[in-house]
């Protein structure tokens, strides 16, 4: 069997179990419409301030509970399941492209259902929406990729990945502040865009390289 | 592979830190043979059984499961050859028995026609289509069964087995183990029960604190 067919079996794997545990879509996804409504309240109904740090704190949601996304109980991922797989012939290239790309379907939705609450509750000023449609993707990417192999160093081993994820993922957290910036003052984006999608590459590369090692099971 | 030792270890030590799980560990199991192997808690029973499944490496010492040399790449090719049945089960807790059944034989290159047959074979062709996550532990072992009987291994590894299983179940535990035999594989069982796999055993061996006596 080849890997795309293994990645396509694995893929549909973690989005069917997202379907029916619901944990992204009824638990994180509200949470976060939450956490973009309860600053407002914080900082009082000044509809300047908020357009401005509107984008700003939608980034930093969607980091904050895209680390809950990737390290959500994904399908297969138990030490028996991994065995199983491993069994199977499973490449753990092939997991962990899977587990990467149903993280960032998820964040992608995640972002567009709280990128909608945070344009009603903020009103932000943005110029050029077409290039959101490039960055929410390319954010998505990056931090699903991110989050799965910090997961698999941190092996369970409690906050470990999300210590790992946060300071890492501020290359991505910068190209998509900036990006949004750019979009705010409408000057040109591209070159955060390229950013993204370079960061993107680095950690595609970094998760197929690593994979087989941190699997632990190459006796 | 007439003549060939499916499992042939020579001084086989795992050591994780602090502790020397496995010790000079050396154990040959030839074609239609079954061991029984047995042992304290704690004795590195499992242990052995992850390093016959490849899915350990060995600290020291090496050797070959059906052919392939330990601690070479060799071993993935040699994997979907081995099926171990351990305490967890590798089922998927979302999944219905059918729908676990249909993606290892995805995953596996089997024929999915065959999902259901293996499921009525072990009894549970009336509960096919009942979540893991809601069936019974002894429900999720037959389950584990009838993933073996799809995967038709030459090396099948048990760890505890007969744990939860009711008198009918334990004999499917023997029909599965002579289906690996009769097509001249080989099968590890771990048990702490000794009397309940007697009938079963070609011969024992007994792990002491990481040594292996071999009966």
């Amino acid at each position: 069997m080849t890997i795309w067919r293994q990645i396509a079996i694995l893929f549909r794997l973690q989005l069917r179990d997202e379907m029916r545990t619901g944990e992204v879509t009824a638990v994180v996804v509200p949470f976060g419409a939450i956490a973009l409504l309860v600053i407002p309240m914080a900082v009082g109904i000044e509809t300047t301030l908020l357009s401005r740090i509107g984008p700003g704190l939608f980034w930093a949601v969607v980091l904050l509970f895209g680390i809950v996304v990737t390290q959500r109980r994904t399908a297969a991922a138990s030490p028996a399941h991994r065995d199983a797989l491993s069994l199977l012939g499973v490449d753990p290239a092939a997991r962990f492209a899977a587990t990467a790309l149903a993280s960032a379907i998820l964040l992608l939705g995640f972002e567009i259902a709280t990128g909608l609450a945070m344009i009603v509750l903020y009103d932000p000023v943005v110029v050029g929406w077409g290039w959101l449609a490039m960055v929410l993707p390319l954010v998505a990417l990056g931090l699903g990729m991110l989050g799965t192999v910090a997961g698999s160093v941190a092996d369970g081993r409690g906050p470990l990945a999300p210590l790992l994820v946060a300071p890492l993922a501020i290359p991505i957290l910068l190209g998509a502040a900036q990006a949004s910036e750019g979009l705010r003052l409408g000057v040109g984006i591209l070159r955060w865009v390229l950013v993204l999608a370079l960061v993107d590459v680095v950690l595609a590369l970094v998760g197929v390289l690593t994979a087989r090692p941190l699997e632990g099971t190459s006796s | 592979m007439p003549g060939q030792h499916i499992v042939d270890l020579h001084g086989v030590a795992v050591r994780r830190p602090g502790t020397l799980i496995l010790r000079e560990v050396s154990l040959q199991v030839a074609p239609g043979e079954v061991i029984g192997l047995f042992g304290a808690n704690g004795s590195g029973k499992s242990t052995l059984l992850r390093v016959l499944a490849t899915l350990e490496r060995p600290s020291a010492g090496g050797g070959t499961v059906l052919g392939a040399t330990l601690g070479t790449d060799a071993v993935e090719s040699i994997r979907p050859r081995i099926a171990l049945v351990a305490h967890e089960p590798a089922l998927l807790a979302n999944l219905s028995l059918e729908e676990n059944l249909r993606l290892f034989a995805a995953l596996g290159g089997r024929a999915s026609g065959r999902v259901m047959p293996v499921l009525v074979e072990v009894g549970l062709g009336g509960a096919a289509g009942r979540r893991a996550a809601i069936c019974s532990n002894g429900m999720r072992r037959r389950a584990e069964f009838a993933r073996v009987a799809l995967a038709e291994p030459d090396l099948l590894l048990l760890d505890e087995a007969h744990v939860g299983l009711d008198v009918a179940a334990g004999a499917l535990i023997g029909r599965i183990v002579a289906a690996v035999t009769d097509r001249g594989g080989a099968v590890v069982l771990v048990s702490h029960e000794r009397e309940r796999v007697e009938g079963l055993i070609d011969r024992s061996a007994t792990l002491i604190d990481g040594r292996l006596e071999v009966g």
